[in-house]
């Protein structure tokens, strides 16, 4: 237990995941990739579309992100993202209507940098359980 | 009076209202438990957002740029009002109370000469409203299709208010909802958005330190669109709550009331019948006598 901190996972319908057996969390935080131990410094972020990696003393969890924040303090981790979905249970029809709102919104020709960018970031990310 | 057969039908037709009314509000009940459910699993979402954007904005010491969701544009002359009111009716007091509120606010603001913009979420607000403030109302959005309360629903509805903004479209906004307390109660509110009031900002004194990733002013260009939506979608899981509570207690009401009504009718029923028996009877008895 020395080594683990909390998670909690929310998104707007409900608590999604809460774990108080942590030992890493990655997260596909804006600029890179980034792994969380304990005794983090405190820190505010956001996600880019990928995945997250939990990992507890006995398994390895993946879960899809779309977007988010997460907010790490005192030793507990709160991501908040707006659609996660466990990779174990991700469903064909489900990947292939993301991926076509992806690109849907890289049809639209005013589209920011930022935003071509998630979008293209999202389409690669979905492409790889295809 | 009502002849008996006249009667015999009103207590028919009072009784199967009653049945209508009565599984109106059970239906209500089961479906109230679940969005008392969904307004409270909501909850932890919306209340660490605003626990995060609290954070940040106390940690940004360039206040010269602070985002203009979250300071405003510094105008106060276009205020903006969302109502979020139910698709359908039945419900009591439920939409009028919402309208109601809404009107004083907007009463108030037409009168300090100020412009106003008015946004409908939902049918029966619009119904309401449309007569006296029909200028006013620049957008009607209802959600009859979705069956649940769902966040890409409230997400529209927020990144429309954000789109008008950007435009310039508007200063203030304020969305009005009704908060769920219980069965019985439930208190319209409004609350404004945009700018965000930092409400209680100053009795939490304990500023955590953060490092941020990308910077602050970053962050908060992200987030507060998020929490736009947020809120909208918080106030349309507290108003779906409250709309199946107020619909339950008006239609227990009603079931009550048509028991009442079935009663006074029986009662009124055998009066006339026993009237009439005893009139037959005293024409026999007279007949007989005068023999």
């Amino acid at each position: 237990m020395s080594d683990s901190f909390n998670l909690e996972i929310v998104n707007p319908e409900k608590l999604f995941l809460s774990l108080d057996n942590v030992s890493e969390v990655v997260v596909p935080a804006f600029e890179g990739d980034m792994g969380i131990l304990k005794d983090h410094i405190s820190i505010i972020s956001f996600l880019k579309p990928g995945i997250v990696k939990v990992f507890t003393s006995n398994e390895v969890k993946e879960l899809y992100v779309e977007d988010g924040i997460i907010e790490f303090s005192e030793n507990s981790l709160s991501i908040l993202t707006s659609r996660i979905i466990d990779i174990k249970e991700i469903k064909k029809d489900d990947l292939s209507s993301m991926i076509n709102e992806a690109n849907e919104a890289l049809k639209d020709e005013n589209i920011d940098d930022q935003k071509r960018f998630l979008a293209n970031q999202k389409i690669d990310v979905l492409n790889r359980f295809n | 009076m009502a002849s008996l057969d006249d009667l015999k039908k009103r207590i028919t037709s009072v009784k199967s209202t009653q049945k209508i009314t009565k599984a109106m509000k059970m239906v209500a009940a089961a479906k109230l438990r679940k969005a008392q459910e969904s307004a409270e699993k909501g909850r932890p979402y919306s209340d660490k957002m605003h626990n995060i954007i609290l954070n940040l904005s106390k940690n940004i010491n360039d206040k010269e740029n602070v985002p203009k969701l979250l300071a405003g544009s510094g105008k106060d002359n276009v205020h903006l009002c969302v109502v979020m009111t139910s698709d359908r009716g039945l419900c009591g007091g439920f939409n009028s109370n919402i309208t109601k509120k809404a009107k004083s606010y907007f009463k108030k603001i037409l009168d300090s000469g100020k412009e106003l913009k008015i946004v409908i979420v939902g049918s029966k607000g619009f119904d309401q409203l449309k007569r006296a403030y029909k200028e006013h109302i620049i957008e009607n959005i209802s959600f009859k299709e979705s069956k649940n309360v769902n966040y890409f629903d409230a997400d529209k509805v927020g990144k429309m208010i954000i789109e008008k903004f950007e435009k310039g479209e508007f200063d203030v906004c304020t969305i009005f909802f009704n908060k769920f307390k219980n069965v019985i109660t439930q208190i319209p509110q409004e609350q404004q958005i945009i700018p965000l009031k930092s409400e209680n900002s100053d009795d939490k004194n304990d500023v955590m330190n953060y490092e941020f990733e990308p910077e602050e002013d970053e962050i908060l260009n992200n987030l507060l669109p998020k929490n736009i939506s947020t809120q909208i979608f918080k106030a349309m899981l507290e108003n779906s709550a409250s709309e199946q509570g107020s619909r339950m207690s008006a239609m227990d009401n009603a079931t009550r009331n048509a028991g009442e009504m079935v009663e006074k009718l029986t009662i009124e029923y055998n009066r006339s019948r026993q009237a009439a028996i005893t009139k037959e009877l005293i024409e026999i008895i007279s007949g007989a006598e005068s023999l």
